[in-house]
């Protein structure tokens, strides 16, 4: 089947196109070259005077794994309100704030995404994850494995192994777990948790292993490189919602001595301590430091009003914000000598003073930073707000008066403690095609996906440009996955599975040896039960596996 | 014969993953590692393998067509049981969505209690690891813990070694309410638990006073339901001096009206003793014959746990109003459909409804269902995924044997593609 896109004005920073009139062709999934003139064109679409972009990634949502099922058990009275009808092709379902699989896929490509990335896989919970994310149609996924609190490492840590080591059981891990990225939640604190401590600070010592969160993300974030996984290490850092946790997030920038760093949710880590109400915003200073460190890169973690739901491996802030729960039920579970999690329930409020300066942390954060391919475009969802919040969000990056109109209905506290009235930046379609697909491909380190260029697989989505820019991204004319027409008018007009992107480095054998015997003394199952095999991904005959390649190792 | 080892287990609930099997033909032989649960569960014989339609053998495809022809002539279908692995269950809800059905798992009405209390209040929770190596104290509510799971004891108290605890014989273990069958619970040390007993249903009182000591509120009365008040702050002291407790119950053994507040006064108690500078979690118990894995689907496909409706073409909860026996009794269903791929023994409701079973081999009936398709188990006849109790781990289910029977998903799935 060759398709021919014809004419449309096509974004594609990962091509170095922005805004050119081009006509794309595409047979059997990917993107191809012109054809001669007497090959045969399947079936044209007449792109003149729509906006063209890949399909959309989001890099960091909750999409898969038990803290997000605990979630939609949690708030059945939040689902009633949305249910998700069944049709002839689509599955129904339901949820506002953490929605049904099936719920998920459709309401993501309906916006032009096409794939999502799980950033919290507990390596025991993975095949959770795993089987979750089977069952989000359209959508290509992935995870980062969460490492960081299992006590094999901090054991490892406590015995001074050296840092061969412990790339052999991260890599290990990552393929155990069928991960494509190594994430790290408050290093040390979830287990510290366990020990009863109810805060770690970057150079506090975990107390039974005298292990601190520094010297985690250190050996962490070394091994991801030395593994030659592009994906840098994927960091929820220490002191999540805590006051003056700006602080805390500049010294774990310092920290990192240049490695390459994601820092994640970063608005929910760049507070200060100023002003009356001793709540401040550190978006300034975080802005520049991330403008400095070349190596460092984030995703917002955006707060919208309403309700929504908290689902976070960080078991240890979760439990300190339970007093926050609305409505008043919460839960918090230590797993497996592995990680834990917590789950509350949040409604961020305008007329909030502190949730009202967070929504404007999260912005002035997006329009400060200056690279745009070193920031991503995500609400933590559902943590920050649900994910069905993007079209809104991009409206206000890209539009100035729309986002002051906005300010000035927030707590006017909040308003005084910004800046964001005096920022002029207004992100352009080049700049958010760079957030959402290019650079998110680029930073997961995907092959062929996030560009529209000859070769790449054809995720495609294409937009009618309106200056109204939250109805445009929220309604794409049509929407592709691997070449097939998947949305028109932002309905779904046909369904597929999409596959699931992983990498697998290498480790040493032996690394396994050490690890049965640990299993076998301490955990409650085999190690060969524990480790995920292909067909459990591909069995049912509709998930596949992509694995994509490593940075060449010196 | 062939002998497979580290086999896991889909039927305890405590994912039990060290049996060794022989397997010579269809016959299995649990050689290591079984229990009074996983034994009988794993050797039980092969018997029917052919579809059935009004107790006549007829091919699969006829079984199917005519399950097909039932629901499409139903309005309100009800699909009970709900005990298989994770595709099995997917097949379920795939069913469920296209026949307007309810779903509702076998287990549902017990684990209401359970997700009741969380519905309203949550809880804080820990998981079998945890268990293994950290905890100090055990309090064990109104369950016969060893009845439960025949090797709790031995795999995740008794545990030779552990990673936080000097000496795992020194763990302290208490009953409340309903005394062990058995001796299991006894240390290595020779220490016996501690028992408290008391009537199943004064629990919600004894409960009520338990917390109230940890929250050091005064309690005037000297006794409460047969247990001195002496020995119940003894076990507050202690809950507040363990480093690690671990509070511990089965919905399904809590057999009373409004039992989910007595899950909740146990799950706030938790909570209480967590703001009292010391750890302590829940633990509930469950994970038998595929509940968690029913919820657990339900959950990510539908966003409710396994009791719910379809048939208004998009996922209905109700805990009490879809409960399925409850529907057959008002008349309010019009074809039943039993799943159960795990226990042959656990045959659907008796009613006059036409009944669709897709079962283990084995299933006998008092009165022959309208079309009855025998299935394979999963971890013995087809590989698959089941949630141990705690809810976290899913464990993988080997197939153990060629037996060639379908499994759940594959019957459900042609039924399904049927419609």
């Amino acid at each position: 089947m060759l398709i021919k896109l014809t004419g449309g004005t096509v974004y594609d920073p990962a091509s170095g196109i922005d805004g050119q009139v081009q006509t794309l062709y595409v047979q059997d999934g990917r993107f191809v070259k012109q054809p001669a003139a007497d090959v045969k064109i399947d079936k044209e679409y007449d792109l003149k005077d729509k906006v063209v972009m890949s399909g959309a990634i989001d890099m960091h949502t909750h999409i898969g794994g038990g803290k997000g099922n605990i979630a939609r058990m949690l708030i059945p009275e939040d689902h009633r309100k949305d249910p998700v009808y069944r049709s002839d092709i689509t599955r129904s379902g339901c949820g506002h704030a953490m929605p049904s699989t099936f719920a998920t896929g459709y309401r993501y490509a309906e916006m032009g995404y096409t794939a999502g990335f799980e950033p919290a896989v507990l390596p025991v919970n993975a095949r959770q994850a795993h089987m979750e994310m089977g069952d989000i149609p359209i959508l290509d996924k992935g995870g980062y494995v969460l490492m960081g609190s299992d006590d094999y490492l901090l054991r490892m840590l406590t015995a001074k192994k050296d840092q061969k080591a412990i790339n052999d059981y991260v890599a290990w891990t990552m393929n155990a777990a069928k991960a494509i990225g190594v994430k790290v939640v408050n290093p040390g604190g979830i287990n510290a948790f366990k020990f009863n401590q109810r805060k770690l600070d970057l150079d506090e010592n975990n107390i039974h292993y005298g292990v601190s969160p520094r010297e985690i993300l250190q050996v962490l974030a070394t091994a991801v490189k030395e593994l030659g996984v592009k994906h840098p290490l994927h960091v929820h850092g220490c002191n999540l919602g805590v006051p003056g946790n700006v602080n805390t997030t500049l010294d774990t920038i310092q920290g990192i001595g240049g490695l390459p760093m994601h820092l994640t949710h970063i608005q929910f880590h760049s507070y200060g301590t100023e002003g009356d109400l001793k709540f401040s915003s550190g978006g300034e200073a975080i802005a520049e430091a991330i403008n400095k460190n070349k190596n460092i890169t984030t995703d917002v973690g955006q707060i919208l009003f309403g309700q929504t739901i908290t689902a976070s491996g960080d078991s240890m802030r979760q439990h300190a914000n339970h007093g926050f729960a609305n409505p008043n039920k919460w839960v918090c579970m230590d797993i497996e000598c592995d990680a834990g999690c917590g789950v509350v329930p949040f409604k961020y409020r305008d007329q909030n003073f502190v949730n009202a300066l967070q929504w404007a942390i999260g912005l002035e954060i997006f329009l400060l930073v200056d690279d745009p391919w070193r920031v991503f475009l995500t609400t933590d969802h559902p943590n920050g707000a649900p994910f069905t919040t993007y079209p809104h969000l991009i409206r206000l990056l890209m539009d100035k008066s729309f986002r002051n109109d906005m300010l000035a209905t927030i707590h006017p506290e909040a308003q005084k403690m910004t800046t964001l009235a005096s920022i002029d930046r207004e992100y352009s379609l080049q700049e958010i095609a760079i957030l959402t697909r290019a650079g998110a491909a680029k930073l997961i380190g995907l092959d062929d996906r996030g560009s529209l260029g000859e070769g790449a697989w054809a995720d495609i989505t294409v937009y009618t440009d309106n200056a109204d820019r939250e109805k445009m991204f929220e309604k794409p004319d049509y929407v592709f996955k691997d070449g097939e027409l998947v949305v028109v008018d932002g309905k779904i007009v046909h369904t597929k599975w999409g596959t699931t992107h992983i990498v697998r480095p290498d480790w040493d054998i032996s690394v396994e040896q050490d690890l049965q015997k640990y299993f076998d003394r301490f955990m409650t199952m085999k190690v060969g039960n524990f480790k995920i095999s292909d067909d459990e991904i591909t069995e049912d005959g509709r998930g596949s596996l992509t694995t994509h390649t490593l940075n060449s190792i010196s | 014969m062939i002998e497979i080892t580290e086999v896991p287990s889909p039927f305890c609930g405590i994912g039990t993953d060290d049996l060794t099997v022989q397997i010579d033909g269809l016959t299995v032989k649990v050689s290591a590692n079984g229990c009074t649960v996983n034994t009988p569960a794993f050797e039980q014989t092969i018997t029917d393998t052919s579809a059935c339609v009004d107790g006549k053998k007829v091919s699969l495809d006829v079984a199917v067509a005519q399950a097909a022809e039932l629901l499409r002539g139903s309005n309100q279908p009800v699909i009970g049981g709900c005990a298989t692995d994770v595709n099995g269950m997917r097949g379920v809800m795939a069913l469920a969505d296209k026949s307007g059905a309810v779903v509702d798992n076998i287990n549902f009405t017990a684990a209401r209690r359970n997700f009741l209390a969380l519905q309203d209040t949550g809880w804080m929770n820990t998981t079998l690891a945890e268990i293994k190596n950290r905890c100090d104290l055990l309090l064990i509510v109104g369950v016969d813990l060893e009845g439960f799971a025949p090797r709790f004891f031995e795999r995740y108290l008794w545990n030779k070694e552990s990673m936080f605890l000097d000496d795992t014989s020194q763990r302290n273990v208490v009953y409340l309410g309903k005394a062990p069958s058995g001796d299991v619970s006894t240390s290595p040390a020779g220490v016996k638990a501690k028992v408290l007993e008391c009537a199943e249903t004064d629990l919600p009182e004894v409960m009520a006073v338990l917390r109230a000591l940890v929250k050091s509120k005064k309690i005037v009365a000297e006794s409460v339901c047969g247990i001195t008040l002496s020995d119940l702050q003894i076990v507050a002291d202690q809950l507040k001096a363990a480093k690690y407790s671990v509070v511990t119950w089965a919905a399904g053994a809590l057999d009373y009206d409004q039992a989910e507040l007595t899950v909740q006064m146990l799950s706030e108690m938790v909570k209480d003793i967590n703001t009292m500078n010391t750890r302590c979690s829940g633990f509930p118990l469950g994970g038998k014959e595929g509940d968690q894995t029913a919820n657990q689907v339900c959950g990510w496909t539908s966003a409710y746990p396994a009791r719910a409706r379809f048939s208004s073409g998009f996922p209905e909860y109700d805990p009490f109003l879809y409960d399925s026996n409850a529907m057959l009794a008002n008349g309010e269903a019009d074809v039943l459909v039993w799943v159960q791929a795990f226990n042959s023994a656990s045959v659907p409701p008796i009613t006059e409804l036409p009944t669709i079973v897709v079962a283990r081999s084995g299933m006998t009936f008092a009165k022959q269902p309208a079309v009855f398709i025998p299935v394979g188990t999963p971890g013995i006849d087809h590989a698959g995924h089941a949630y141990r109790l705690d809810n976290v781990v899913a464990i993988r289910l080997k197939k153990l044997r060629d037996s060639g029977l379908p499994s759940t998903a594959d019957v459900l799935n042609a039924i399904e593609r049927a419609l």
